[in-house]
């Protein structure tokens, strides 16, 4: 796939998309209007299994599937977006949100009247308010476009779409979490069973998809299942917008088919690595991540779904986070790990004083007041929070910890006789310019695309 | 008198249409962000008022206020410099920016200058891990992000927001007078 083929990303290509007449110019709302007008919801439910679209979250959940376990006994129906995009190395969705907001929302209208839901609610980060005051705005020219609200196309299909901010919780893009931070409570995830699908928002059937995902919506109805296959592999069909960071050139989100190599994406749209250093690992998704060592196997994996779980990782929501062999990996997890800690909603007692320990002796470490001793304590730590938590969250928190010291144990060595080598970042030759998501300058104030 | 009530009654009741009429609670987090409009933080009196409107008690509604971190209980700098330092960032220098932007302003982490102008935060992730390093501000009505960062960008924004926190505290004088 050429740079310059887009499914999601097609603002880069079409100026001004995010203006409501560009957007229609370019066969916009006509996916909506075909399935509102001449589909019924279970031909958009199979459309959208047959092109065998996943959950671009993290879970790869296929997405008809996951809508068809709504029950029709029970109604109404809610459809949430998560838009609380708060992963360390994931910076996609707001790009989507920003600068291809309409198809987006025709993403959110699309998987609506797949479900039968009549009210949709969009739940964005608390930092994304004026991407939603940016959203409201949108919401009411359908509205008064005759996209959204009552009896749409001359049918009887209604239906309202809302935006709702969260405060600054990373658990909250957490499913049950999620709800009930939009239910107005504290964002703590729920037991489950029950599931979102039989009792979520208010108790009722709820779908939660991602942005990227509903952001698929529009073109698979309009092209059809087939032709979104066209990209990606059998099990892993279509493209993913990959957000890459950490030590390479050209940061930024690239949108590639599914199954294209780390290498690739790495080398040949990142630019390399900075400063001509060599590649130590890989966190595909995320501060989430277990560690990849980038071997040259481990370069030429297809980053799909599959692929990346052979090598004991997962590919998430595909933050791609390289790093370099200047970073110390004890280093790298006292970020991850106090990330966690301060993201722990404190429901689940492993999750809540596990990250806190393991937080303090990192802390201990990175001061140069470790001991050798401390490093099998982390693993024993991690092990006690691992599984036994209401949600991921706990488990995430381990992950650069176990799978660090499992590859990288002689940094931990290093780390605890006071040598973390040098500080990482604080002698980068830093080069703003090369962000290829936007040509604007170094410091721009403001929203970028 | 409920003053959220009397000062935002329609934005209240668009507030309150989002949702069931029997899941008023949902608006408690946009009825927070409403009063912190103004003061840049959310008194007790005011949780008193929003807990009125949705029907529960203050205590629930300052048990919310305390468990998400963008809601703030009490004054703090008209500036929020909130710089992400987390691991993509960090590898771009994200650390040595804050150290710099810290001692720049003559202040520690989560402390605010002097002047009452500025507050420092380390925070996370704010989805730019790609345009490192970066720090996200209220300026007025709107949130920024500042992102490709160098303590040099930095200082010219800070001597911008002072002289024009400078010109408006002049025009204030002019005024009152």
């Amino acid at each position: 796939m050429s740079q310059q083929e887009y499914v999601l990303l097609r603002h880069r290509t079409i100026p001004n998309l995010n203006q409501l007449e560009v957007y229609r110019e370019n066969g916009g709302f006509e996916a909506f209007r075909k399935a509102v007008t001449s589909m019924t919801r279970a031909d958009v439910v199979n459309e959208v299994k047959n092109s065998g679209l996943r959950g671009r979250g993290g879970a790869g959940f296929p997405t008809g599937t996951k809508w068809s376990f709504l029950p029709d006994t029970l109604w109404p129906h809610y459809v949430a977006c998560n838009a609380d995009e708060s992963e360390p190395g994931t910076f996609k969705d707001r790009e989507i949100m920003e600068s291809n907001p309409f198809q987006f929302l025709e993403g959110v209208m699309l998987c609506s009247y797949a479900v039968g839901a009549t009210e949709a609610y969009i739940y964005l980060r608390g930092e994304f308010w004026p991407i939603a005051q940016e959203l409201d705005k949108r919401i009411d020219q359908l509205h008064a476009e005759g996209f959204l609200g009552d009896k749409l196309f001359g049918t009887d299909y209604s239906l309202r779409v809302y935006t709702h901010l969260g405060a600054g919780a990373y658990i909250c893009g957490e499913e049950t979490a999620l709800l009930e931070s939009l239910e107005g409570k504290l964002g703590q995830p729920r037991l489950r069973p029950p599931f979102p699908a039989i009792a979520g928002l208010y108790g009722k059937p709820t779908v939660i998809n991602n942005v990227e995902t509903l952001t698929n919506l529009p073109m698979i109805i309009t092209h059809g299942a087939q032709w979104y296959r066209q990209w990606g592999t059998e099990k892993s069909p279509g493209t993913k917008v990959f957000s890459l960071s950490g030590c390479v050139n050209k940061p930024g989100n690239y949108e590639l088919p599914l199954g294209t190599t780390f290498r690739e994406l790495i080398y040949t749209y990142g630019g390399g690595i900075l400063n001509g250093n060599k590649i130590k690992a890989i966190l595909p998704a995320g501060a989430s991540s277990s560690i990849i060592t980038a071997t040259d196997e481990a370069l030429d994996t297809p980053m799909d779904y599959e692929s990346v779980a052979k090598l004991n990782s997962q590919l998430g929501s595909a933050s791609v986070i390289v790093v370099d062999d200047t970073v110390n990996m004890a280093w790298l997890a006292q970020k991850t790990v106090n990330f966690f800690k301060h993201e722990s909603c404190g429901k689940c007692t492993p999750c809540r004083e596990g990250t806190y320990w393991m937080n303090s002796i990192l802390q201990r470490i990175g001061a140069g007041k470790g001991q050798p001793e401390d490093i099998d304590l982390l693993v024993d730590v991690a092990n006690q929070i691992y599984g036994k938590n209401l949600c991921a969250l706990g488990d995430f928190s381990t992950m650069a910890v176990t799978t660090g010291i499992k590859q990288f144990r002689a940094d931990y060595e290093a780390a605890v006789r006071g040598d973390q080598g040098r500080s990482p970042g604080a002698d980068r030759e830093l080069s703003p310019a090369s962000d290829n998501n936007n040509a604007d300058l170094a410091g721009t104030a403001g929203r970028g695309r | 008198m409920n003053e959220i009530l009397s000062k935002y009654k329609d934005e209240v009741e668009r507030i309150l249409a989002k949702y069931p009429a029997n899941a008023k609670r949902s608006a408690i987090m946009p009825l927070l962000y409403l009063a912190q409009r103004q003061q840049g933080y959310v008194s007790r009196r005011q949780m008193d008022d929003i807990a009125e409107i949705v029907g529960i008690t203050g205590t629930e509604v300052a048990s919310i206020a305390g468990f998400y971190s963008l809601y703030f209980e009490e004054p703090h700098g008209r500036y929020h410099v909130q710089i992400c330092n987390d691991l993509p960032c960090a590898m771009h220098g994200a650390d040595e920016f804050l150290k710099q932007v810290c001692a720049f302003l003559g202040v520690g982490v989560g402390e605010t200058t002097p002047d009452g102008l500025f507050t420092v935060e380390a925070v996370k992730c704010l989805a730019a891990c790609h345009r490192a390093p970066m720090f996200q501000v209220q300026e007025g009505d709107a949130l920024n992000f500042h992102e490709n960062q160098t303590i040099e960008l930095f200082k010219t924004w800070v001597a911008d927001v002072r002289q024009q926190a400078a010109a408006q505290q002049a025009a204030q004088k002019v005024g009152a007078q």
